[in-house]
Formats: C-alpha cells, sequence, structure tokens
C-alpha cells in the first residue's frame, strides 16, 4: 500500500535528477518524457487501488499517524494526480518542440519534473506542514521556470509573482503554526478530530480565514488574484502551460481538503466568505479577460474566471456541488492545458500572440483551428463536450441549494466566456493576417511539428471522450464527492486505530 | 579580493573546513551534527576561497559543477529512500546493517545525500551571486 | 513569556507590511525576512516554552530526568528556515536581475509584461 501511494511521488523526482544529469545530451528529453510516462502508470495503478478500497494510505518511513508523515490518497486526490500525470506527461511531449538547448541546459527538465513532484505531493500528502513543503517545492520550481528564458518581461512578471506567493507562504505556514499551537497536531485527520472537539471555535476560524487568504492566493480567487495575470503569458509556452493547467489548481485543491476535513464548524460564515469570492472571481476574471487583446492573456483571466466556478462548488457544500467542484477541476486541467499549447503552435505560425498582430491562421492551418476549437467550445460550455457537463453540474447545484445570484452569475460569464473564445477566434484564426504572412503548419520541420501537435490533439480527444461519455466521471466525482462529505471515513483510514 | 594573506590562508581554510565539515556529517550520527550543517561548513571553505580568489578559481580548484554536486545529493538521498524497498519496508524507513561492532544504515546514506546536496545548493547560489554582480 | 513574544512577533509583522508596501523590490525582501523571522517566532511560541530542558537524549539514549521541550516546533522552524533561505536567497537573484533589466527596483514602473495602454483604444 505505502509503495502505491508513494511512486507516484518517487518518480518524477528521481526523473528531475537523472534528467539535469544528462541535461547536455538528447537523453535529458527523453528521460523526461519517459518519466512522465512512467508517473502516469504509477498514478493509473493508484487510481485503480483508490476506486477500490476508497482509500490508498501510506506512512513514510514507518512512523504511523498522527506522528509521521502520512500519504493519503482518496478518489479526489487519486483523480488528481491522474490528471497531473496526463498534463505532465502531454507537456513535457510538446517541450521537446519547444525548449531550446540553452534552456535545456539550464535544467529545464529538472524543474518542470520537480514541479510535478511538487505538484503530486501536494495532492497526496495528509500532513498540513508536509503540504506546506510541498507547496514551497511547487514555488521554487516554477520560479526557476518563469524566468528561465531571462528576458525583461519573463523577469518583470517574475517579480510579480513571487512577492505575492511568498506573502502567501508566509501566511499559510503562520496559519499552519497557529493551527498546531492550538490542537498539537499536524496530521489532517488528526486535526478534523481535534478542531471539531476545540473549545476555542473563536480561534478556529480566525485561523480558517488565514488558511482561506493563503490558499486563495495561490487559487488565484479574488481579490488576490492579481499574480496571475501578470506573469503568466510572459515564459514559454510549455511553463505557462503547466501552469496554467495545475498551480492554481493545487491552490483550490487545498481550499477544497482545507474546508471540506478541517474546517467545517463554522459552515455559515467560512463558506458564505468562498461563495461571495467566488462569485466576484468569475465575474472579474471574464471582464479582466473581455478587455485584454493578447492570445494568453486572455487566457490567464479565463482561469481566474474559472477558478471561481469551482470555488462556487465548493462553497456551496452540497453533494451535487462538490461533483461539480471535482468535474470542473477534472475538466479544466485538460482544457486549460490545452488551449495555451494551441497558443504555443499559433505564436510559431504568425510570429505574436498581440491578436491585432496576427491572423490568418484559419486558412494557413486549419488543422490547428479545429483543435483550438474543442478546447475553446468546451471552455465556453458548448454541448457535448466536457465543459458543458461541468457548468451544468455547477449550475445546477448553485440553483437547488437556493444561491440564484452565484447560479446566475455563472450563465452570465459563461455567456462572456463565448464573447472571449469568439474574439480570439475572429482575430487570431479568421481574418487575414496583417503582415499577409501565410506560413503553413508544413513549413514547420517533421518532428517539431509531431510532438507539438500531438499532445494537443491528445488533450482534445480526452475532451471530447469526457464531453460524449460523462457518466463514468460523473460517477467518479460523485463519489469523490461523498468521500469529502465524509471525514470520518477519512480519520479512520488515516488513523484505523481510533483517536491517539 | 586582492590580499595576499587571505589568498593563500584560504587554501589551508578549504582542507580544514572540508575536513571538519566531514567530522560534522559522521558525528551528526548520534549527536548534535549531521549531513546539512556538514554540507554548509565544507561550503564556507570554498566561499572563503572564492572571496579570496575569484569564484573562477574556486570552480576550477572544485572541479565539478556544484550543481552536478548538488542533484547527485539529491539523488543519493532518494536511494538511501529507496533501499527500504529491499527490505519490504515502507518508503525512506530506516534500516540497519549490524555486523559484530560496526552498525551501518541507510540513515547515513541519506545524511552523505543532504550532505551533497547543501554543498552543492549553497556554492551554486554564492556562486552564481559572486558572478552576477 | 509566549505574551512578549507573541507581541514581538505582532509588532514584527507590521513593520514587514510597512517596508512591503514601499514598493521598493529590496525594501520588500527585507519586510519578507522580518516577516518570515516572526513566523517563526509565532511556531516557536506556539510549542509553548519551557527554558532549560533541552530536548536532547542522555548517554545510552536514556531519557532526562526533568521533562523535556517539544522538539516539534524546533524541527519545524529548522524545516521553514531552510526553505525560506532558500527562497530569500532566490528573490535576491532575481532582485539582481530586475535590476540588471530595469536599472531599478520600483515594482510600480516595472511595465515589461503588463505595459501601459499609450491611448484609450490600443487597436487604434
Amino acid at each position: 500500500m505505502s509503495w502505491i501511494v508513494s511512486l507516484p511521488l518517487i518518480i518524477p523526482f528521481a526523473t528531475a535528477v537523472l534528467s539535469f544529469l544528462w541535461r547536455r545530451s538528447h537523453l535529458g528529453g527523453l528521460v523526461s518524457v519517459t518519466g512522465a510516462a512512467a508517473q502516469l502508470v504509477a498514478a493509473g495503478v493508484l487510481m485503480a487501488s483508490t476506486w477500490q478500497n476508497g482509500y490508498t494510505v501510506g506512512q513514510m518511513g514507518g512512523w504511523d499517524a498522527p506522528f509521521g508523515i502520512t500519504l493519503v490518497a482518496d478518489l479526489l486526490s487519486a483523480v488528481m494526480v491522474v490528471i497531473t500525470a496526463i498534463t505532465g506527461l502531454a507537456v513535457a511531449v510538446y517541450a521537446l518542440s519547444e525548449i531550446d538547448a540553452r534552456r535545456e541546459e539550464l535544467g529545464y527538465h529538472a524543474l518542470f519534473h520537480v514541479l510535478l513532484t511538487g505538484v503530486t505531493g501536494a495532492f497526496l500528502t495528509g500532513d498540513l506542514f508536509n503540504l506546506y513543503v510541498w507547496f514551497e517545492v511547487m514555488l521554487i520550481a516554477s520560479f526557476g521556470l518563469l524566468v528561465l528564458g531571462g528576458t525583461k518581461a519573463e523577469i518583470d512578471g517574475g517579480v510579480k509573482y513571487v512577492a505575492l506567493n511568498l506573502v502567501s507562504t508566509m501566511l499559510f505556514l503562520m496559519a499552519t503554526g497557529l493551527l498546531y499551537g492550538l490542537t498539537g497536531s499536524l496530521n489532517m485527520a488528526d486535526l478534523a478530530q481535534s478542531v471539531r472537539a476545540s473549545d476555542n471555535q473563536g480561534l478556529v476560524t480566525v485561523i480558517a480565514m488565514m488558511f482561506m487568504v493563503a490558499f486563495g492566493v495561490k487559487a488565484a480567487l479574488f481579490p488576490l488574484f492579481f499574480w496571475l495575470p501578470a506573469s503568466y503569458h510572459t515564459p514559454a509556452f510549455s511553463v505557462s502551460a503547466v501552469f496554467a493547467g495545475l498551480l492554481t489548481k493545487v491552490g483550490v485543491y487545498a481550499l477544497i481538503r482545507a474546508f471540506t476535513l478541517i474546517f467545517v464548524s463554522d459552515v455559515a460564515l467560512t463558506h458564505q466568505i468562498l461563495l461571495w469570492a467566488a462569485v466576484l472571481t468569475m465575474i472579474t476574471g471574464v471582464l479582466g479577460a473581455a478587455s485584454q487583446n493578447d492570445f494568453r492573456k486572455i487566457l490567464s483571466f479565463h482561469i481566474v474566471s474559472q477558478i471561481g466556478y469551482m470555488v462556487l462548488g465548493l462553497a456551496l457544500f452540497t453533494p451535487l456541488a462538490l461533483t461539480g467542484a471535482v468535474f470542473y477541476l477534472v475538466h479544466h486541467i485538460i482544457v486549460k492545458a490545452n488551449l495555451f499549447l494551441v497558443s504555443g503552435v499559433a505564436h510559431k505560425l504568425a510570429k505574436g500572440t498581440d491578436l491585432s498582430r496576427i491572423g490568418g491562421l484559419y486558412k494557413t492551418a486549419p488543422l490547428l483551428a479545429f483543435l483550438f476549437l474543442i478546447p475553446a467550445f468546451s471552455l465556453a460550455g458548448f454541448p457535448p463536450l466536457s465543459g458543458f457537463w461541468a457548468k451544468y453540474v455547477v449550475v445546477k447545484a448553485s440553483f437547488e441549494a437556493g444561491a440564484f445570484v452565484a447560479g446566475a452569475a455563472a450563465l452570465v460569464v459563461g455567456a462572456l466566456t463565448i464573447f472571449s473564445m469568439t474574439k480570439i477566434w475572429a482575430e487570431a484564426f479568421w481574418k487575414d493576417h496583417p503582415d499577409g504572412q501565410e506560413p503553413r503548419l508544413r513549413d514547420i520541420a517533421l518532428r517539431e511539428r509531431l510532438l507539438a501537435l500531438a499532445p494537443i490533439a491528445g488533450l482534445a480527444a480526452l475532451t471530447v471522450v469526457i464531453g460524449l461519455f460523462p457518466a463514468p466521471f460523473l460517477d467518479l466525482a460523485s463519489r469523490a464527492s461523498a468521500q469529502l462529505l465524509d471525514p470520518q471515513a477519512y480519520i479512520d483510514a488515516v488513523m484505523p486505530g481510533g483517536p491517539s | 579580493m586582492n590580499s595576499l594573506l587571505l589568498s593563500v590562508a584560504s587554501r589551508f581554510f578549504v582542507t580544514l573546513l572540508l575536513m571538519f565539515s566531514v567530522f560534522m556529517l559522521l558525528r551528526g550520527h548520534n549527536l548534535p551534527g549531521g549531513g546539512f550543517i556538514g554540507g554548509l561548513i565544507g561550503a564556507a571553505g570554498f566561499i572563503v576561497y572564492a572571496i579570496a580568489n575569484g569564484s573562477q578559481a574556486a570552480r576550477r580548484t572544485l572541479r565539478i559543477d556544484p550543481r552536478v554536486i548538488a542533484s547527485s545529493g539529491v539523488g543519493i538521498a532518494l536511494l538511501a529512500g529507496l533501499s527500504a524497498a529491499l527490505f519490504g519496508k515502507a518508503f525512506f524507513t530506516g534500516t540497519w546493517l549490524i555486523a559484530g561492532s560496526i552498525k551501518l544504515s541507510t540513515v547515513i546514506i541519506f545524511d552523505i545525500g543532504v550532505y551533497f546536496a547543501v554543498f552543492g545548493a549553497i556554492l551554486t547560489l554564492v556562486f552564481a551571486l559572486e558572478e552576477a554582480v | 513569556m509566549e505574551v512578549v513574544l507573541a507581541l514581538l512577533a505582532g509588532l514584527m509583522v507590521a513593520a514587514a507590511v510597512y517596508l512591503m508596501l514601499w514598493g521598493d523590490m529590496m525594501r520588500f525582501l527585507f519586510g519578507l525576512m522580518l516577516m518570515s523571522n516572526a513566523v517563526n517566532l509565532v511556531i516557536f511560541a506556539s510549542g509553548r516554552l519551557t527554558p532549560g530542558q533541552p530536548p536532547l537524549l542522555g548517554a545510552g539514549g536514556k531519557l532526562p530526568e526533568t521533562a523535556m521541550a517539544n522538539a516539534l516546533p524546533q524541527a519545524l522552524i529548522l524545516t521553514a528556515l531552510v526553505i525560506g533561505f532558500g527562497l530569500f536567497a532566490f528573490a535576491l537573484v532575481l532582485a539582481l536581475r530586475a535590476h540588471h533589466s530595469f536599472g531599478h527596483l520600483e515594482m510600480n514602473d516595472m511595465r515589461a509584461a503588463e505595459p501601459v495602454a499609450k491611448s484609450a483604444d490600443p487597436q487604434e
């Protein structure tokens, strides 16, 4: 059991070490892709085990909970690990077509896999301080990736990103310290019990708010999202794709974990705040996107608006709403990473991402246009793609829970998303290129073309599959949400011997 | 910095601090010390050398790229954790091989990994800062 | 004693926020450093203070006669210090690079990633 849950973590870590040692030869890239594929296999095994047993628990170093560090996968964690591995593999393949030798020499592949390690670790850990450590692993790798190119824009984006994320980290650490002082434990399952039993509920609520702000910065929640649109459009496209897919979702995951397992004693207050934050996040994100005129900046703002939907699912705190949140997470990671990869190819063909300076891609690269339409329509929520079901469930849950304003906002934001996607379509694909350039996909070398288009096509296929056969995925999401609403089962799985 | 005294003394410092760092690494087994502090002390020796003779000279003396040292260290630590699989234990369980009065453990291997990781990481950083100014 | 540490931590956070809001990257980093020390102080104090009782085992691994200090917060602080040091070092290098590219460290005036729109409608 313990190895099943630790392997998805060990593999990217080992891959990072190996690809760094071989960074000067072609082996570095090969190791990176192989490692990502191996992680996908390990994640699949973890998913199978968790699907069968409900929880997969491993006590690291043989130290039992709550004293040692516990790795624990419930269905939400397992799903997130699988999606991380899928995104990791897609981006690792894409990176071979984009990352130049200079960036490879600086250790791009190693940093990329350290990032995957951090993300996976954050999804799997059952210990609050360990979560902090994984956040830092993720953060330091993302810092490196963000400024690897060393251009002025990258440095600028990096400064904003680093500054705000470091502040959130400090807040997270302080909240962890205070919670430890209150309960004397760091194990999440143990915390869930002792927080509920604590006689100082006022302090618990204060600590909960600190965690909300700390994770809210990571998740790019209103009004804490400013670092995201300031930095996501600056680095290499592979980097922004993996950031867009995974980083903010770790914040959302941490919010879901903390506010279903540990801080559920004052739902009326905390989840009400989350609800309004979610509504405002959706609206500001989509309005921000409407005001932008750059392929990647529009997509960045849409990350913010989509985060709102997921947090809305958490804030409503009903089984259906959490199902929607989990489903939304899965759908969103795939679609968003894919759109950023598409923007990378568009950049390569049209020599830019500023929408007023590019165009004509429908005429010159119809295949790319088709591959853009799938995730774009899915993001906007057209049936029968994955985004439709995700939005449908969340909106239905909000109306059922009586949150009419939130539901209406979700519908309006969906419509505005269509507007943004249409703008990208009209500007980048439909209108003629302002400089009359007509580079074709065929002009890119065959190897590079395959490496760039294969992951895009794969992720698009996944979007279509989830859209056409949503039943098993919704089933999975609803089982995950049932687990989230039953903290006692989580506690029993982590500490079978009962409270210590 | 251009100081003959420092430049000459720094060679002794490197040797002395490296030896002391290994002592600290091994001492950490049962007493205060260990891989982390050992790595810091070892790196301090080379930092003095870099201050006295320039970071290029320090790089030449070190021979191996500090980044390679750091990542190998991480690899060694990971291997120490993985070795628990051979004994059918959970990841990172300390396992011991006791032959008479000699006690070998995976814990010390982990510590050696930490030593190299810290040593390499600190020197990477210091050299980068030295060269950037 | 805990109260004194709590007040001190509060004071340090206040000073850190003051420094951070200045808008200069170097001051921001100093503020960050101060804040991370304040956070470590909080963790330390939340482990309860037991002066004069180091968490060390006696010879042969024997438990000492008196009560021991809580060793966990110390381990947590050590971890946090190390990570904080790494992040701070990175941020320092970043500040250096930013100074090379921009010639100054005013965060508000770093607009390479988000240029200020020249006119009301950039398309015209």
